[in-house]
Formats: structure tokens, C-alpha cells, sequence
């Protein structure tokens, strides 16, 4: 693959179609600005603030972008919530679509076909490879992402967090849990 | 169509197997493969409904031995000979024996932050009606088209309730196809695991995908 992409560079910056530096700065916003960072973000602060979460739950979009998290594939959020009784889990069955602004690029497993094929069928059985066993009572919902909707987990918040502040509150909210293949951390 | 890309339901593939402190790429070329599939995108010769059709396109046995990456590399190599960017023969040279006749401006690096920030919005104005309201019953399309569209076979002839009229959209079955965006409402559909998947799916399952109205009839 390596001389196959390296061929592909060389003949269309030969013809002038593109440009290798942007290359380098597409490379860098993923690798260095947006990741699971944002998300967490957006999570900790629905919930510290009541009136930031009822607009995450009304115009996911659009309280997301207030705090300067919007564009490539988070285009048009949705924010849902785990509840104890509703557990949310994310996928893409027919490729791999993924909230990018807020997430970042996916992980492997999320674009391959053991986690896609199953997601929707097995989610239980799915879950228990991340190591996450919900109570039998809880429902679950899997969220397959077949259109431009990307959807983001808000994880229950965990007990024993009263006083944290939202930057400590996101350090305990995991790329996986935002996807619902993972919960938040515990409380430090 | 109902290519290898259709996972949902499928069996054995294996364990999922997360990578602990996965790095974001794994090796120099996934870096060029998310950044040529970007910069030749914004050359704004095809939309993302066919950059999906190009990698569902791929034949199954060659698209189930790669990674993602891989799969968007061998897709972009074909909407490149397809769209008269490159041709087979640079391909096997690795460097231009041509001149291209193709005008559009390159992604410049300044304009990267931009244009990921813009994004591309999917939704679009219509003057249609939604045909169907939130609570509404309603049964998926038993449709196998042979073209793209992003309704999984899983959910095909399946019953299920109208959760969300979520606006109007592109509609990629012809987006993919050169046959404009036509915008239709979107809908969200909520299905019973056990109408998926049978009487001994797990009960507490239920699973949604997002449809277009052309997906859907009326129970």
C-alpha cells in the first residue's frame, strides 16, 4: 500500500490536482486538534449544565457548536442519553460513518466487519468484548447510522462526582463511551 | 445493491478485538490515504454517495481482505480513472505521462481548517409534505435496487414506528448516480429486535436506522 499511496501523491501533484501541504494539515487537525478530547467536552458540560443539555437534547448541532465543534461529518448531531433503564450504542452497518467533530477518526474496529455485523444483532455479546455487562434489565438501543445523522452516546454520569470540575468530569469520558461500547470512568 | 458492505446480521467474522492506545494511523500511508481521499474529494469532480458506491463496488472477496484504508485507497483509484483524473498506465508507472485537462483548483493547505469546518451539510430545502408523522407504524421496502442506496438488506420487509422526521436530505440512491440530489424527507425508524432478528432475538434489544421516504410504506 505504501508505494500504491505514494504513487497516487506523485501523479496528482504532478498534474497540478492537489496540494502535498494539504495533505500534511488534513494529517494534523485529525491527528492533533479534533478527537474524543471534543466530545468529552460536550459531555461534561451537559452535565454541568442543565440548560446546555436540554439544548443538546433539542439541537444537538447547534449546542455543539457552541463550543466551536461543528463541520466535517458532525454536519448534523444527534445527542443521545443513557438512562438506567436505555443503554445507546453506536454503528455504521454499511460503512463508516462517524461523528468526526466531536470523535475524531474512527478505530479500526469500528470501520470492520466483526463490529458492523454484529452491532445490531448481538449488541450484548459485542458489549461484553469491551468488557461492559449492563443488568439484564436494561434496554438496549443500537443506532445505526445509515444517513447523514451522526449520533453521539452521553454517558450516564457517574456517582461520586458532585464536585469535579468539567475539566476533571471529562477526563472520566472515554472515546468508547461515547460510542456506548464503552461507560464513563469512576469518580477519582 | 446488495453488496459486501451490507454487514448488519452477518455471522463469523471473528472477534472485534480493540486495540489498546490505538494510535490514530497505523503507518505513514493511512496518513496519504485520508489525505488524497479529502484533497481529490474537494476537487469537487464527485460527491460522498459516490465516493461510498466506489468502495461497496469493490468485489466482496477483495473488499473483505482489506482494511478501511485500503478499501478507500482502491476506491479513490477507481473514481480517479473513472473521472479521467489519472489513467491505468501512470497507475502501473507511478508518476504522469500527461497532462490533465482538468481545470479545477487543488486544495490549497490554507484552506484546509475551512473546509473541514464548513463540512458538507446533506440537508436541502423541499416543498414536499412528509408522508409520514412520529408515532406512525410503518413497514421498510422489500427493495433490492442495483445501484447504491443506505437501505440495509437487514431491515428490509421488517415493521417498525416512525421516531423523528429529521428534515429533508439528499437522497444517494441518486446523488451516487449523477441523477441530482432530489431531497426527500429522512426519517428515523425504530425496529423490535425480535421483528429483525426472531423470537429468540434478546427482548430488550430494538434497533433504528435512518430512511429515506422512498425506503418506506405505510403498514
Amino acid at each position: 500500500m505504501t508505494a500504491r499511496v505514494r504513487a497516487l501523491e506523485t501523479i496528482l501533484s504532478e498534474k497540478g490536482l492537489i496540494d502535498p501541504a494539504a495533505i500534511d494539515e488534513i494529517v494534523d487537525t485529525y491527528q492533533n486538534k479534533i478527537g474524543p478530547q471534543n466530545g468529552a467536552k460536550v459531555v461534561a458540560r451537559a452535565w454541568s449544565d442543565e440548560r446546555f443539555d436540554a439544548w443538546l437534547r433539542k439541537d444537538a448541532t447547534a449546542a455543539i457548536a457552541s463550543l466551536g465543534y461543528t463541520g466535517r461529518q458532525g454536519e448534523h448531531m444527534r445527542a443521545v442519553h443513557n438512562t438506567p433503564d436505555t443503554h445507546n450504542l453506536v454503528v455504521c452497518t454499511l460503512c463508516s460513518c462517524y461523528p468526526w467533530s466531536v470523535l475524531g477518526l474512527p478505530p479500526v474496529w469500528y470501520k470492520s466487519p466483526p463490529y458492523r455485523s454484529r452491532a445490531v444483532s448481538d449488541p450484548r455479546g459485542v458489549l461484553s468484548e469491551f468488557g461492559v455487562a449492563l443488568d439484564p434489565h436494561v434496554n438496549i438501543r443500537v443506532w445505526d447510522s445509515t444517513a447523514e445523522l451522526r449520533y453521539l452516546v452521553v454517558p450516564m454520569r457517574p456517582e461520586g462526582t458532585d464536585g469535579l470540575s468539567e475539566e476533571a468530569l471529562a477526563g472520566l469520558v472515554s472515546r468508547d463511551a461515547m460510542i456506548g461500547t464503552g461507560l464513563a470512568g469512576r469518580a477519582p | 445493491m446488495n453488496g459486501p458492505h451490507d454487514l448488519g446480521g452477518q455471522m463469523d467474522f471473528g472477534p472485534i478485538a480493540p486495540e489498546q492506545d490505538e494510535p490514530v494511523f497505523h503507518g505513514e500511508w493511512e496518513k496519504k490515504a485520508l489525505g488524497l481521499t479529502l484533497c481529490a474529494g474537494a476537487l469537487g469532480l464527485w460527491n460522498i454517495d459516490k465516493s461510498r458506491h466506489a468502495r461497496e463496488c469493490l468485489h466482496p472477496a477483495d473488499y473483505y481482505s482489506s482494511s478501511y484504508y485500503e478499501i478507500w485507497v482502491k476506491a479513490l483509484e477507481d473514481l480517479l480513472l473513472n473521472h479521467g483524473c489519472v489513467d491505468r498506465d501512470e497507475l502501473e508507472a507511478g508518476r504522469s505521462l500527461r497532462k490533465t485537462s482538468i481545470t479545477n483548483s487543488p486544495l490549497a493547505a490554507n484552506n484546509v481548517a475551512s473546509l473541514l469546518a464548513a463540512g458538507g451539510p446533506c440537508d436541502r430545502p423541499t416543498t414536499a409534505e412528509a408522508r409520514f408523522s412520529v408515532g406512525d407504524h410503518v413497514r421498510m421496502k422489500n427493495i433490492h435496487p442495483a445501484g447504491h442506496t443506505r437501505l440495509p438488506r437487514y431491515v428490509r420487509g421488517r415493521a417498525g414506528v416512525i421516531e423523528e422526521i429529521a428534515g429533508t436530505y439528499v437522497l444517494p440512491d441518486d446523488n451516487a448516480h449523477g441523477r441530482g440530489e432530489n431531497p426527500q424527507w429522512l426519517y428515523r425508524v425504530v425496529f423490535d429486535g425480535r421483528e429483525l432478528w426472531g423470537p429468540d432475538a434478546d427482548p430488550t434489544l430494538s434497533v433504528s436506522v435512518d430512511a429515506w421516504e422512498s425506503y418506506i410504506e405505510p403498514v
